[in-house]
């Protein structure tokens, strides 16, 4: 990078340099298909090409890269959940996330905060009690917290709320951090890129063709591609995909939306999340407040947003942070999220020979975006599932060892 | 704000009423494969389209039946449970 800075130090012309190739017109036959040119699906690329040698790989994206869901988080990563298995998962995922810009080339813009999950109630507190022993017991940094050591990180925050919902402690988890996230996609598309994946964007996946429960190949607006193995990594869109090979799943989709305030200087260097209020909360590298709340209610295939969640969302902000009142929210938008009924995945083989899932994102998918390329990608290879994702199998439903994460954000439970 | 139209009580906003989920059939427990029970009690259609809902008035406690676009959020009708051919 310095390099080619340099260089530009030297010319007169300063071209911007393209991240990966205009592909248009895809090849009869691939060794792989991903649809969907999200960070998990451009991150599996990457690996195949890197780790597996499988460089003949399509990527079909029906937008841009990083405009469904990648783009649309609150750009959180942390490990700090409740089962061993998914602490064990997503611990895997900040170990990659640390080296990753590195790897790739390019500054993400990870920045490690430290995360306080705010306990208002009794019930809450123990929670965070069993969370921080099953983090520990996996190595992961996390340790219960009282009422002064928030201030102490956070002397604005009112420890009281309002007197509404007086906080008695907190899960501090030390690796929780922050990431550019479109730059993650892209970084991911321009590493794979370069190995000699092709990426179409503008690309949608019309039918997937299966012949004797093997995939055959699948049906595009730029015509048909012919390949044995397709992985699905389409976050809101997996119900869709699925319904084209017939694979039935658990999950439904929920909108889940956010918002960002005006730029401020900064003043929260850390993540606070709160169950109870439903918000999650960090100050980006901009300076804006990038807030979250929870699910909406219900199912819908829309990624509009509402006034009802602005309103809910920031009265909860105030009662964190009374001197915000004068604050404008500057955007809000959307994402459709897959969610599961144990809140966890759903990743690896299904019914169908040759066609994968990296669905069941939910409202925790950025922040597994390396391990679960990573995983994919040697399901692929191999076509087995590497141990680290077992207990995220589709085949849990029907054999009822469901894992029961409720470590997630953003749900009730 | 959204509004939904409550058989019993006529259009309220949404925020009174809460999501049951599609209505689906139950197999015979009896005479039904441990597969085809797993899948009653957990996968779900959920590819977006006309769908018919279970929605419940908190208020009046009141559970009905919605016909609704998943895809357009558009209700094209609620009725009681059993009394659609009464709408």
């Amino acid at each position: 990078m310095p390099l080619r800075l340099l260089k530009y130090a030297m010319s007169r012309e300063h071209p911007a340099p393209r991240f990966f190739r205009a592909c248009e017109t895809p090849k009869k036959s691939y060794d792989a298909v991903i649809i969907g040119g999200g960070g998990h699906g451009l991150a599996a690329a990457y690996y195949l090409a890197r780790d597996h040698g499988i460089t003949n790989v399509a990527v079909l994206e029906r937008g841009y890269i990083g405009g469904g869901n990648t783009g649309r988080n609150t750009t959180i990563v942390r490990s700090n959940y409740l089962t061993p298995e998914g602490v064990n998962f997503y611990n895997a995922s900040v170990k990659l996330f640390e080296d990753l810009s590195q790897d790739l080339d390019l500054n993400l813009f990870y920045s490690t905060r430290g995360h306080f999950t705010l306990a208002h109630t009794e019930s809450a507190m123990r929670t965070m009690r069993w969370r921080a022993e099953v983090n520990k017991h996996v190595g992961v940094e996390s340790y219960v917290v009282g009422p002064d050591e928030i201030s102490k990180a956070c002397p604005q925050l009112d420890i009281s709320c309002s007197g509404q919902a007086p906080i008695l402690g907190a899960l501090y988890h030390a690796p929780g951090s922050v990431a550019r996230h479109d730059a993650v996609a892209w970084g991911y598309a321009r590493g794979a890129d370069h190995m000699g994946v092709e990426i179409f964007q503008s690309t949608e996946v019309t039918g997937i063709d299966v012949q004797g429960g093997k995939v055959k190949g699948v049906q595009t607006n730029r015509g048909y591609i012919s390949t044995n193995k397709v992985l699905s990594a389409v976050a809101g869109f997996t119900p869709r995909v699925c319904k084209m090979v017939d694979v039935q799943t658990p999950i439904i989709i929920q909108p889940l939306q956010a918002c960002v305030s005006e730029p401020m200087k900064p003043w929260l260097d850390t993540i606070l999340v709160s169950g109870s209020l439903h918000v999650y909360v960090s100050q980006s590298s901009r300076g804006e407040l990038v807030m979250g709340s929870s699910l909406d209610p219900y199912e819908v295939h829309s990624t509009r947003s509402s006034l009802d969640f602005v309103e809910g969302l920031t009265t909860h902000i105030l009662d964190m942070f009374p001197f915000l009142s004068n604050v404008k929210v500057v955007r809000q938008w959307a994402g459709m999220a897959d969610i599961t009924p144990d809140f966890a995945p759903i990743m690896g083989k299904t019914p169908v020979e040759g066609f994968y899932l990296d669905a069941g994102w939910g409202t925790w998918g950025f922040k597994a975006t390396p391990i679960s390329g990573k995983t994919m990608a040697e399901t692929i290879a191999n076509d087995r599932a590497p141990d680290l994702i077992n207990s995220f199998r589709l085949s849990r439903f029907e054999e009822y060892e469901l894992t029961g994460e409720k470590g997630a954000a953003s749900v009730g439970h | 704000m959204k509004l939904l139209k409550c058989p019993m009580n006529g259009v309220r906003p949404l925020s009174e009423f809460v999501f049951g989920g599609e209505v689906r059939e139950m197999p015979d427990p009896n005479t039904c494969s441990d597969k085809e029970w797993a899948t009653y009690v957990h996968h779900r259609n959920g590819a977006p389209g006309m769908k018919k809902e279970w929605w419940y008035h908190g208020p009046s406690g009141t559970w009905f039946i919605a016909e609704r676009n998943t895809m357009t959020d558009e209700v094209a009708r609620t009725y009681l449970y059993g009394q659609e051919d009464k709408q």
